[in-house]
């Protein structure tokens, strides 16, 4: 626990990302491809017609319940809390699903896989979505919507 | 080893990683894009944890010829900056900050709080097929 923050777990945080990045290691090294979820989601359900092959993009997307499952179930600790309204998941999940694509990537391709191989283009979009992100929660926090 | 195993694992482990992280939460992911309200900084540890493995990786793939698995590495160029990069960037994170979602931990979500998280998924989907058909000039 860090005094100032008391809902941070930077222990838990830590070790999520290893198995994160982990995860994306044996992606990159065993079939030769970026675990980026935004691509892989397309490719799994068609969306995109290019890209990592179907059955390893269907299979990844799976995997990502299927791997979460046990953990809440086991530990019993994952709290999960939405916004009380729908609205804000739609236009939320709208322009994620539109900005991803044309972005061609979200926080696992350009943040987790792109910065660390230091490539610019990563690099660009990652700050740019970050701050991004900050700006949009602060004019929410702003306007009063938070 | 099978791809599609090996997909699979990765996934797993993937999916495993978001719910201990605390990343599955948007309350949570919300939190750390808040930085004038009661900012919680997990997010940050998240990211730190992830490179660390990848960084390892990617010494090992600058000395392997091919992956152990599939016949030739396939990666994205990492040169080009451009406008749809930019504007997608932006669009993602406006969006990101609003659900607290991004595509990972809302997939998770899907064994975690299916029916919460349903209109996002959905959203998303419509939201990556229309990128299909209204794109931006890269100009």
């Amino acid at each position: 626990m860090i005094p100032a923050f008391p809902n941070a777990m930077p222990v838990e945080g830590f070790i999520g990302g290893l198995l994160i990045g982990l995860a994306a290691a044996i992606m990159l090294l065993g079939l030769g491809r970026i675990a980026g979820v935004s691509g892989l989601a397309a490719r799994a359900t068609g969306i995109a017609d290019t890209g990592a092959p179907r059955n390893v993009a269907i299979a990844f997307v799976l995997g990502l319940p299927l791997g979460a499952f046990p953990i809440a179930r086991l530990l019993g600790t994952v709290e999960v809390s939405f916004p009380a309204s729908v609205w804000p998941l739609i236009i939320g999940g709208l322009l994620v699903g539109y900005g991803t694509r044309l972005g061609s990537g979200c926080t696992s391709g350009h943040g987790v896989c792109g910065l660390s191989r230091l490539s610019p283009r990563s690099m660009v979009a990652t700050g740019m979505f970050m701050t991004s992100g900050f700006v949009t929660v602060g004019l929410l926090r702003a306007g009063g919507w938070l | 080893m099978n791809r599609t195993l090996i997909a699979l694992l990765s996934g797993l482990l993937f999916g495993a990683g978001l719910a201990y992280s605390g990343m599955s939460d948007p309350a949570r992911v919300q939190a750390f894009l808040d930085l004038f309200g009661k900012w919680d900084p997990t997010l940050a540890f998240v990211m730190g944890g992830a490179i660390v493995p990848m960084a390892f990786a990617w010494m090992i793939k600058s000395r392997l010829s091919s992956p152990l698995a599939a016949p030739a590495f396939d990666l994205p160029g990492t040169a080009k900056l451009d406008r749809p990069l930019a504007v997608g960037a932006i669009l993602f994170g406006m969006g990101w900050g609003i659900a607290g979602l991004c595509p990972g931990p809302a997939l998770a979500d899907l064994a975690i709080a299916p029916v919460a998280v349903l209109p996002f998924v959905a959203a998303m989907l419509v939201g990556m097929a229309a990128q299909r058909f209204i794109p931006v000039s890269s100009k």
